[in-house]
């Protein structure tokens, strides 16, 4: 498929589209339908994408496999550390009331933050299980 | 109604269908199909996760696992009539239970008098956030969506395990 003109134009035609749809998807969570999740799940499938139509070296190129693999965890960090700033603040865990010094700015901070955390896990883990996937040869024992 | 014949035909389909390859083409069109019925149930963030989820990461993920594995399906050794049974048998028990059910969109039941009138009353106040699918995930139900994004990580991290483990001892084979 890596040689494939028509694919490859239209790849690189569509792929910026597909990141910046993404983007609107998780910073337009809060007021259309959307979120962490499903910006995350758009983001790693432009990278499959690409990963489809270019191989998979030169995606790896693009998100090599530490970046990945480290997106996976810092995905969980990010949100677990909104709940631990809540509680230097002087609130619960995950309290999101103590983070700006109004209650309702406070919220939408932390909804914020939570929504990129879930985003960087989301999208790491589904690269990750695509790159572990696609990077496995047939094993000759079966085919 | 057309929405759900369409997914029972295609069911059988992927039932009938020995041919993996186009098991994982159903797969995909009737996770679209599910999308479109929670359109029209106006669940419009649970249709977008069952669209980019459902029937585009999860058929590419399936499709580069059946291309380590053969295409076509084993023919199965031994007749399940005992699994058909079971099946049959809880299916019915589940259909006996949506009996006990209140109906769809009734102001009485349960659901709808507890606490989805504050959420929907009071969210935007509360939080400042117009999606009130988002104020709940993130906001109320805060700490479930922290137990969903670790059970995410931890898939993630069971696959990465899984598989390495395989990749090293074929080198060590070699």
């Amino acid at each position: 498929m890596r040689r494939d003109l028509v694919l490859r134009v239209v790849a690189k035609l569509l792929i910026p589209f597909v990141l910046l749809f993404a983007l609107y998807v998780q910073f337009h969570g809060d007021f259309g339908p959307g979120g962490g999740f499903q910006a995350g799940v758009i983001t790693a499938a432009a990278v499959i994408f690409f990963a489809i139509i270019f191989g998979l070296p030169a995606a790896r190129r693009f998100a090599p496999d530490w970046f990945v693999e480290s997106m996976v965890a810092a995905g969980v960090l990010v949100y677990g550390s909104v709940g631990v700033a809540g509680l230097l603040l002087g609130g619960n865990y995950l309290d999101y009331f103590v983070l700006a010094h109004d209650t309702v700015h406070g919220q939408e901070r932390g909804i914020f933050w939570v929504e990129v955390g879930v985003a960087i896990t989301v999208s790491g883990v589904m690269m990750k299980i695509f790159y572990m996937f696609a990077g496995r040869r047939r094993d000759p024992d079966e085919a | 109604m057309v929405l759900l014949t369409m997914m029972a035909v295609l069911t059988a389909a992927i039932v009938v269908q020995r041919n993996l390859f186009a098991v994982v083409v159903f797969g995909s069109i009737y996770s679209f199909l599910m999308a479109t019925v929670l359109v029209a149930l106006d669940a419009v963030d649970v249709a977008m996760t069952e669209a980019s989820v459902g029937a585009g990461m999860s058929t590419v993920l399936l499709l580069a696992a059946l291309y380590l594995t053969r295409g076509e399906e084993v023919k199965p050794l031994h007749r399940p009539l005992l699994p058909l049974l079971v099946a049959m048998v809880i299916g019915a028990a589940l259909v006996y239970g949506t009996f006990g059910l209140p109906a769809f969109s009734d102001p009485q039941a349960p659901i709808n008098t507890h606490v989805v009138p504050r959420y929907l009353g009071e969210s935007l106040k509360e939080t400042g956030v117009p999606n009130v699918v988002t104020a709940v995930l993130a906001s109320y139900r805060g700490y479930d969506t922290l137990g969903e994004t670790i059970v995410v990580f931890t898939a993630g991290a069971g696959v990465i395990a899984l598989l390495r483990r395989i990749r090293r001892r074929e080198d060590t084979r070699r």
